[in-house]
């Protein structure tokens, strides 16, 4: 098995006209990398009617009705993450209901608010109640405001993981930019928060510092918009690691912190 | 099947502990990746007040190891640098490298201009790297800027016989100096494939069709960076094998006879 668990999804209502090519495309290149299972959001319309970190409650329910609905055509291939907006907390917290009540099976936080903030405290309660992980966007040691989201880094989502020391956070793809030594320095003793591996990043020594960092234990594979360098970090952890170790990396940490049975056997 | 990685450094890195590599350690990851050739360019001299300090280590290194090709820099803004071009053909050297944000020089600047003519009238191709890493994650004193495709553009037409290798340039980079030049000028321009991405987006699938797949040549950007994405990111194209052969060595050795 190999278990995507930072994957992505585009919807008509998008900004994209090839957003039905580009599906098909993750698809197929999961085909010839062994992919069993994407584990994804889409982020309201990706900014055709609001912004992609700040959703508009009614983008926030488009992106994840069209990702239920992408569910339903591939069940045994694709499950999802909520994705909500911390900002409009009754929203949210009813959004997160609705959709794991119809199948999905994680929460997605883009850059809404930052991680430590205490709106982002229902949803971590809701996760707790529903027996979810949160995947959480994150900027490696955010130095500077980035224009168009509030990001934030490793060291605020710790503060939040400390906060609810049940719920599985995952910390969104250390190679997505940024100093991922810092935010390995960050998490380190935070048991309950797990290192998500994907991004266009492909530093020679990050996957070492990865495992030296939190073990192989809190390693998560995944792909997030470039799967070529999802696939070479797998290539690379096939030098690293044994092969129970791998399984670890590839499917069976994943399959521990997301609810029973939903990433199939 | 030979394939050729353009993009390799030996050395260290000033802003991140990556080790310091040898030829040893080069000759190691181009097995992993099936690669048979290297370019080899000295990382440190990069950011060196002269970067062409840099240069004997690759001759030395290409003297015990055939596979590994110097690409020795040269700084057009020092004196006695037509002295080091010369150096370097008489070495083999396949190209030689610039890398004038690192060196504090205007992109396409008359230090520049100078060393596109000396290039091209010794039928030596100039490699030249858009970036070496991701803005994104850059060390806070690293602040030389990208190379910017207008100076590419203005490069490529200073001289009707120069040739460019670049590395590290995305679809964006490479759309605007391809088609913001004459077919003339973007046929005497070679690409590495090291930063264009692949599946789910299409960026190289669609330059290999609208650029043309002649354009393309395999590089990696170790030791910075993993050379399996490079190695991934073909296998994700499922290319017939005279097209995988193209990019691997083929456009390159044709490139080089032109």
């Amino acid at each position: 098995m190999l278990i995507d668990v930072h994957a992505h999804f585009y919807q008509p209502d998008g900004q994209r006209a090839d957003w039905a090519e580009r599906n098909s495309s993750r698809l197929r290149a999961g085909e010839q990398m062994g992919i069993t299972r994407h584990v994804a959001s889409i982020l309201g319309t990706w900014g055709r009617q609001s912004p992609t970190y700040f959703p508009s409650p009614a983008d926030v329910r488009s992106g994840n009705d069209a990702l239920l609905g992408l569910i339903a055509f591939h069940p045994d291939r694709i499950s999802g993450y909520a994705c909500v907006n911390p900002n409009y907390t009754e929203h949210a917290v009813a959004e997160i209901s609705r959709c794991l009540a119809a199948g999905m099976i994680g929460i997605k936080l883009a850059a809404s608010r930052r991680a430590d903030d205490p709106l982002l405290d229902p949803i971590g309660e809701a996760a707790r109640d529903h027996g979810v992980p949160i995947l959480q966007h994150v900027w490696q040691h955010r130095r500077v405001e980035w224009p168009g989201q509030e990001a934030s880094d490793a060291a605020e989502l710790a503060t939040l993981a400390r906060r609810h020391p049940t719920v599985p956070f995952i910390l969104a793809h250390i190679g997505g930019g940024g100093d991922w030594l810092h935010s390995l320095r960050a998490i380190r003793d935070v048991e309950n928060l797990y290192v998500d591996l994907s991004g266009s990043g492909v530093d020679h020594g990050m996957l070492e510092g990865c495992l030296h960092a939190v073990g192989v234990g809190r390693l998560l594979w995944g792909c997030d918009i470039t799967m070529c360098t999802g696939w070479a970090k797998l290539r690379r952890l096939e030098q690293l690691l044994t092969l129970d170790e791998l399984d670890q990396v590839r499917w069976r940490n994943a399959v521990a912190i997301f609810p029973a049975g939903s990433l199939g056997s | 099947m030979t394939q050729v990685d353009i993009n390799v450094f030996i050395g260290s890195y000033p802003f991140r502990d990556i080790g310091a590599w040898d030829a040893s350690d080069i000759v190691r990851e181009m097995l992993r990746a099936g690669t048979t050739a290297a370019w080899v360019s000295h990382l440190p001299a990069i950011y060196w007040r002269d970067p062409m300090a840099g240069n004997d280590p690759l001759y030395e290194i290409h003297e015990r190891d055939v596979r590994l090709k110097p690409v020795p820099a040269v700084h057009p803004g020092l004196p006695g640098w037509q002295a080091i071009l010369d150096g370097a053909l008489a070495h083999g050297a396949p190209a030689v490298r610039a890398d004038p944000t690192f060196y504090g020089l205007a992109p396409a600047g008359p230090e520049m201009q100078s060393l596109v003519a000396a290039c091209a009238e010794r039928q030596v191709p100039l490699m030249m790297a858009v970036r070496l890493e991701d803005l994104r994650q850059r060390h806070p004193r690293d602040t030389a800027g990208d190379l910017p495709p207008w100076a590419l553009r203005q490069l490529v037409r200073s001289h009707q016989q120069v040739r460019l290798v670049v590395t590290h340039a995305d679809r964006e980079f490479i759309e605007q100096v391809h088609f913001g030049s004459t077919p003339q000028e973007a046929a005497r321009i070679l690409w590495d494939i090291s930063w264009i991405w692949g599946p789910p987006e299409d960026h190289l699938e669609l330059l290999l069709q609208t650029v043309g797949i002649d354009r393309f040549t395999f590089g990696t950007g170790m030791p910075l960076r993993l050379p399996e994405t490079s190695v991934a990111k073909l296998d994700l194209l499922n290319l017939d094998g005279e097209a995988r052969a193209a990019i691997a060595a083929g456009n390159l050795e044709t490139f080089l006879s032109a």
